[in-house]
């Protein structure tokens, strides 16, 4: 992984290699204003989704849930069109708190919606909340189109971190806290996961703990939206696979999800970075081809067993 | 002892248990018995705090060598009641792919929050030589057999070193080679760590052959309770069961013949 951030860093439009880093004043100042945040922003948006991906699934006990299939990326992103039409020079603050609210209140709508559909197999619940993302989702292009929002909305949906500079990305550190809060208070999502009964047993209040690592997930989905775009299947294909070979006691998987997470994110950012060099095919979109085919596989390989 | 006072339970307008007033005492084996729907599992999940109850309360009382504690239920904290009260149901456990020593760790929450001392691992060493599972602590949950999960989760609530352990039909799905095997165990529960062990049984054979007390509810009310010999008897199983039930004694122990 150490590796990949390092080729990260190194691959980009503008030729900078070992030797003018460290004799060109320009070239290092291009790797601090460009290469270094962009590197920082891939780690922490891949930390920050695939532990979204870990709680969500824990949360809910299916397999096929995370941000983006729950509707909550989405709902941030209604936000966040929603605040630049009504208040278009807001600040960054502003509009990461309104995106991180509406993502919570997007993934509570979807978990009410959940407690009101009585047939909940595991394929069930992720579609569930890709119709209500969609239903949102029509919405806020709606708002866009009417208020000539448009491009501003594709260059989110399709996440890239092209544009990601010094000065931009600062607000990701917030995610990299939801990341260690979620590693301190992992054993009780665990409990969590276990059912209500058994939590409560364990003298949990499982109410209260949904909520809390809901509102982590809100928080970690809107702000990543807000300052990268949507991150889609990584919180997937990440965690399910890590489940696979670890099990499901999340305080001992979450280290190996953050790794394997910012692997893969780097991986599908170098991979966009250079198949049409000198420009850039959005890191989402590469992870949108990789996760899709992953969901797919999953969904066959889990078919069998009603709660996956 | 756990003391059930005056508890009522009603789903939507149907009136599903109480008042019922009852006292667990704080050693032995229980046994819940009563025909379907008759409240008995309500009335195990109220007194574990699973439930709310419409009215009544639910108090324990544990007095041993750390001292005396008296505990509301439902309105102490569900914290301290955990250190006091365990209690498991059993329908439709989520197979989370936890390993068996995980689960039972998960035990020693409401002592450690997560943070095990050695206390903690050797009273998740005891339960899991207790229920025969030391050899399959490393194994998934998923991977295991339905009866061999059962013990897993029998495990993780003795871990919990709770006075009062409540189990909600035990031997569901269980065959009858191990369901005599937790009744044996749940009778070592109670006899060498002193526990009180209270259950839900639907076979009225195994609660008269194992518990120190019956405890026989219907229409939400209990209509009998008593030692084996009290209350597995014809008279008052026909009136719990609303079926001719015939009795032998076999082996010492009341028998109840009800097959044809």
């Amino acid at each position: 992984m150490l590796a990949l951030v390092a080729l990260s860093l190194a691959v980009g439009g503008y030729d900078i290699t070992l030797e003018t880093f460290l004799h060109d004043e320009k070239a290092r100042e291009m790797f601090f204003i460009s290469r270094v945040p962009r590197t920082l922003a891939l780690v922490l948006a891949a930390a920050a989704m695939g532990v979204s991906g870990v709680v969500m699934q824990v949360l809910v006990q299916n397999k096929f849930v995370e941000p983006t299939t729950t509707g909550s990326s989405q709902w941030a992103a209604l936000g966040i069109v929603g605040l630049a039409v009504v208040h278009p020079g807001a600040p960054t603050i502003v509009r990461m708190v309104v995106a991180s609210l509406l993502a919570l209140v997007g993934t509570l709508v979807f978990l009410g919606v959940l407690r009101r559909v009585s047939l909940r197999s595991s394929v069930v619940v992720p579609l569930v909340g890709i119709m209500l993302g969609s239903v949102v989702g029509a919405v806020t292009t709606y708002l866009a189109s009417d208020n000539d929002l448009l491009q501003m909305l594709a260059s989110w949906r399709s996440g890239g971190f092209n544009d990601i500079v010094r000065g931009r990305y600062e607000p990701l550190w917030i995610v990299g806290l939801v990341v260690v809060a979620v590693y301190v208070t992992a054993d009780r999502f665990t409990i969590a996961g276990l059912g209500r009964d058994v939590a409560t047993n364990l003298g949990l209040h499982h109410g209260r703990v949904v909520f809390t690592g809901t509102a982590m997930v809100a928080l970690a989905t809107g702000v990543t939206t807000v300052v990268v775009g949507f991150v889609p299947f990584l919180g997937l294909v990440v965690p399910n696979v890590v489940s696979l070979l670890r099990g499901d006691d999340v305080r001992r998987n979450l280290p190996w999800v953050v790794l394997a997470s910012v692997a893969l994110m780097v991986v599908c950012d170098l991979v966009g970075r250079t198949v049409v060099f000198p420009l850039e095919v959005p890191a989402s979109v590469v992870l949108g081809a990789v996760g899709a085919t992953a969901f797919v596989v999953l969904v066959l390989r889990r078919k069998g067993s009603l709660r996956g | 002892m756990i003391t059930v006072d005056a508890v009522t339970k009603a789903y939507g307008d149907t009136p599903v248990l109480g008042p019922v007033s009852e006292v667990l005492a704080d050693r032995g084996i229980t046994s819940v018995i009563g025909p379907n729907g008759a409240g008995k599992s309500t009335l195990l999940t109220i007194a574990g705090r699973l439930a709310e109850p419409d009215s009544g309360t639910v108090h324990v009382h544990v007095d041993d060598a750390a001292g005396a504690v008296g505990l509301d239920v439902h309105r102490a904290r569900s914290a301290d009641v955990a250190k006091l009260v365990a209690v498991l149901r059993q329908e439709n456990h989520f197979t989370a792919r936890l390993t068996v020593r995980e689960l039972v760790s998960f035990g020693r929450f409401p002592h450690s929050r997560g943070r095990l001392t050695p206390t903690d691992v050797a009273a998740v060493d005891e339960a899991l030589g207790f229920l025969d599972l030391t050899a399959l602590q490393g194994r998934h949950l998923d991977e295991l057999s339905g009866g061999q999960r059962q013990r897993a989760y029998v495990a993780m609530v003795l871990a919990q070193g709770t006075r009062h352990v409540l189990l909600d039909e035990p031997l569901n799905n269980l065959d009858i080679r191990h369901a005599v095997r937790m009744m044996r165990l749940l009778r070592r529960v109670a006899d060498e760590l002193g526990r009180a062990v209270a259950l839900v049984v639907h076979d009225v054979n195994f609660a008269a052959a194992w518990s120190d007390r019956i405890v026989a509810v219907r229409d939400g009310r209990v209509v009998a309770q008593g030692t084996p010999e009290e209350v597995v008897r014809e008279d008052v199983l026909r009136e719990v069961f609303d079926t001719p039930v015939r009795v032998h004694v076999l082996d010492g122990v009341p028998t109840a013949v009800y097959f044809r």
